[in-house]
């Protein structure tokens, strides 16, 4: 690997003695020899294997659950439902005020999305847990459902989630998070072109090898030991503590060994209700998702909507640029609100524009809950942004590359949120791009940098 | 359920278990003998965590009945590394950053190793085709290529 010292050479150290090195993997030692101890590599005396009912339809009204059947299946040791549960609605971010409590453990009179968690059923086998999980019986009431970010967004439309009241996330800022930035109007009216493109993703499942689970035991002095998977290791012990309504003096969360996680393990999910069936049972508990649960059940990145309009000069300049971003959260916020808001302070992106309008919905319909994946929030939008660069230097015969030296942010520019941009290194990475990739540019160009003169 | 008496040897030791007729190797190497390098992906045969050689063969432990296993020599990544040194090619994917979050990895080196047994010198292709049957979601692969192809060159070495 060769390292270029002449970009900021007069503010870079030149002992670097790790970058460039290889360094062995802590972790390493232990992956190749088998050794490494994840959570599903404990095993218990005992341990009781959970399996969940989960709801056939995207939206229905509960009318009746019957566990009878299930109780009688040989090696059935206990059946949960909502009513075991101590606090039953709950909503991840609330560790940080983002409410409102919006979604069960175990449904609760009503399922938003297929695949909702219904029922726990405990036994001694996973076999018999899932024999007696077909055979609890649920009497739904069918309704209406919606799939689409815009016809939820329509007046008239089911709502997903009541304890939103409305198929959208009301930020303080109102119905969507917004940046106001100059006056995008007039920048569209100086324009010498318009371009107003829409961009689209579906909803994408991390797929680790690795499936989602964790594995309790209870300790003897009323503690649980819960080997977990997690990526959130504190956000789950404390929404565990708020669920279970014990305190976290209780909880003694063991993780950190991941078998891929890529986002896809920060949300609060089978730790609370497993955690609750090893305390109703006195028994150690395992509840691992099967391939096909981590395929379905597990919160994709979500699917994420993009207009893109901007205002673009003949000399390459982008003078405005309105953004409308949709975030399907699915039939409950997890970590939704926060990937919309993300989306709101990077649809600039890195260049800097006088003008800018972005409105990011955080939209509930009836499809899986989505969340965190590697840069969620940003990386779709990153995907349209740069497309949306590509299209508008073509409108206007510029080459791609020259088009973004002429709008890259430098220090000293002020961001559309109003944040100062400082350490900026964009022009340096196009520069080097440039040479790598034998993709020449305008001396004018190699010749610029991130520091503005006088900056 | 009546058990039914299941014995084979890991790893060069001899192991004898009653289990439920209908249990995979996978469940009777993790859960009751202790063995946990294998791992469980998918359950359906299609990630690989699971491979481990049988009778010099590889197989795919979680579609593999214990039963048919009586008699068996099994092997596992737990039983690789021998008084303490590393096999040649855990030494390689400790060298060429071939892990990362490690779960795939045990059944990454069972299939190595079984390429390696029967064609010594690999070629590249050799080796892409013999880990066809392992996803690996973190390293993109190369790495792991270049670890088995590296282990390859160390053995041939050793046998010079």
């Amino acid at each position: 690997m060769e390292l270029r010292k002449d970009y900021f050479a007069d503010v870079r150290k030149d002992d670097l003695h790790e970058i460039g090195q290889p360094r062995p993997r802590l972790d390493s030692p232990g992956h190749v020899t088998g050794k490494t101890a994840y959570f599903a590599d404990r095993n218990f005396p005992g341990m009781l294997h959970l399996k969940m009912v989960r709801s056939p339809h995207h939206h229905a009204r509960i009318r009746s659950i019957d566990t009878s059947e299930a109780e009688k299946h040989p090696g059935v040791v206990r059946v949960l439902t909502a009513k075991d549960v101590p606090h039953n609605v709950y909503t991840i971010l609330i560790l940080i005020q983002i409410g409102p409590e919006d979604e069960t453990v175990l449904a609760d009179g009503k399922l938003r999305w297929k695949g909702e968690a219904v029922v726990a059923v405990l036994a001694e086998t996973e076999r018999a847990a899932q024999e007696a999980a077909a055979k609890v019986k649920v009497d739904y009431e069918v309704l209406r459902a919606v799939f689409d970010m815009e016809e939820a967004l329509k007046p008239g439309a089911p709502i997903v989630n009541e304890y939103h009241g409305r198929n959208y996330y009301l930020y303080d800022s109102g119905e969507c998070r917004k940046v106001r930035f100059g006056d995008v109007e007039a920048g569209f009216a100086e324009a010498d072109h318009i371009l107003e493109q829409s961009y689209q993703s579906s909803p994408i499942e991390h797929a680790p090898t690795e499936t989602t689970g964790c594995v309790v035991a209870p300790e003897g002095n009323d503690r649980f030991t819960c080997y977990t998977n997690t990526q959130a290791m504190f956000f789950t012990l404390d929404n565990t503590s708020i669920i279970l309504q014990m305190p976290g003096s209780k909880l003694h969360f063991v993780g950190g060994t991941v078998g891929g996680g890529f986002g896809g393990k920060v949300d609060v999910i089978v730790e609370p209700i497993a955690i609750l069936a090893a305390k109703l049972t006195g028994r150690p508990v395992s509840f691992i998702y099967s391939r096909e649960e981590e395929m379905q059940i597990s919160s994709p990145r979500a699917a994420e909507r993009v207009v893109i309009k901007d205002g673009v000069m003949k000399d390459g300049r982008i003078v405005a640029r309105k953004v409308t971003g949709y975030t399907d959260a699915g039939a409950y916020s997890r970590h939704s609100p926060y990937g919309a808001q993300k989306g709101a302070a990077h649809y600039p992106g890195p260049y800097t524009i006088p003008n800018v309008w972005i409105d990011t919905y955080c939209v509930y319909t009836n499809r899986t809950p989505s969340s965190a994946m590697r840069g969620f929030g940003v990386t779709i939008g990153d995907f349209a942004l740069e497309v949306q660069m590509d299209k508008l230097a073509r409108l206007i015969g510029m080459d791609p590359l020259e088009f973004r030296f002429i709008n890259a942010y430098r220090d000293g520019d002020m961001k559309a949120h109003r944040q100062p941009t400082e350490g900026a290194a964009l022009i340096e990475c196009m520069q080097e791009a440039s040479r790598a990739a034998n993709w020449p540019v305008a001396e004018k160009y190699m010749a610029m940098s991130s520091y503005r003169k006088g900056a | 359920m009546a058990k039914v008496p299941v014995q084979f040897t890991l790893n060069g030791s001899e192991k004898a278990e009653f289990i439920e007729s209908g249990t995979t190797l996978l469940h009777v190497l993790r859960d009751k003998i202790g063995d946990t390098s294998p791992k469980g992906g998918c359950h359906q045969g299609t990630c690989g965590a699971c491979s481990v050689i049988i009778d010099g063969e590889l197989r795919l432990s979680c579609l593999t009945l214990a039963e048919t296993c009586n008699g068996a020599d099994i092997r596992t990544t737990a039983g690789l590394a021998e008084g303490g040194v590393l096999h040649p090619l855990q030494r390689a994917f400790l060298d060429a950053f071939a892990t990362q979050c490690g779960f795939c990895t045990p059944g990454m080196i069972m299939a190595a190793k079984a390429l390696l047994d029967r064609t010594p010198n690999p070629s590249r292709d050799d080796a892409v085709e013999a880990l066809s049957g392992n996803i690996c979601r973190c390293t993109g692969y190369e790495p792991i290529i270049q670890a088995v192809l590296t282990a390859a060159r160390a053995n041939s070495q050793n046998a010079a």
